[in-house]
């Protein structure tokens, strides 16, 4: 628990892999902050699929596996973006993975 | 992918909070559903009220997590089982019940509601039908 990130002069709590360790400490400059860790420029894309994660849990209480987020992707904005590859090429470390750790979501149900 | 697909029963009999037991059959649940397997899952005994409407959690400081079983369509378990008797027994419908809505994402086949009552006769045939069942 000693990790924490800078978000404009704020320190935030992680966890061991990253993770907000408060799910309360989110504001998008986290998300900007662990972009550029990963060495990634946010886009509207991606924020895209930040918004809909942070969504998700608000709704159901839960980060979803990358399968299930995929499907429930393409359900909200269509199969050109419900798949993986495109996913993928947004998010190369695991679009639920790397995309929960984005939005302040503990790390998805169903990955090791 | 493995190609031998099993049945898979998860059997939910305690209340939601108190133990952890409810919330952990629900994460073995998602887990084991991302592999591909028959997944059904049964809700007695105490196990019914993880499943009642507007469950408020503020006064026990314990996250609610009951909206997360209306992911299980999107997780793709399909069968989803409440004992009536059980249900009986606490005063409770099928009305007091949270609704699970499914759909196959290529087909658009949907289903709005997969939370079946059952009696106690398909409840030991769920049983038998099974290879594999765990309790919690």
């Amino acid at each position: 628990m000693a990790d924490t990130i800078d978000v404009n002069g704020k320190q935030i709590a992680v966890d061991e892999e990253g993770y907000l360790a408060n799910l309360n400490d989110w504001e998008p400059g986290v998300a900007e902050v662990m972009s550029k860790q990963d060495n990634i420029d946010l886009t509207d894309e991606h924020w895209d699929i930040i918004k809909f994660l942070r969504e998700y849990y608000e709704e159901y209480q839960i980060a979803p596996a990358v399968r299930v987020l995929t499907k429930a992707v393409g359900k909200k904005m269509g199969k050109d973006k419900g798949n993986s590859k495109y996913l993928y090429s947004l998010f190369p470390y695991g679009p639920a993975k790397q995309a929960c750790r984005f939005a302040g979501l503990p790390k998805p149900t169903g990955c090791v | 992918m493995s190609e031998i697909v099993k049945k898979f029963l998860y059997l939910n009999r305690k209340a939601p909070y108190g133990t952890i037991y409810a919330w952990e059959a629900l994460e073995v649940i998602l887990i084991g559903a991302a592999f591909d397997q028959e997944v059904s899952v049964l809700f007695l005994d105490d196990g019914v009220y993880q499943l009642t409407k507007g469950q408020d959690t503020s006064g026990i400081g314990m996250k609610n997590f009951s909206p997360t079983f209306r992911t299980l369509g999107d997780y793709e378990v399909k069968n989803v089982y409440v004992d009536r008797d059980s249900l009986a027994a606490r005063g409770l419908t099928q009305d007091d019940l949270v609704q699970i809505a499914w759909e196959d994402f290529d087909t658009e086949e949907e289903v709005e509601n997969i939370v079946e009552v059952i009696d106690t006769a398909r409840v030991r045939e769920l049983m038998d039908a099974s290879d594999v069942v765990f309790s919690f």
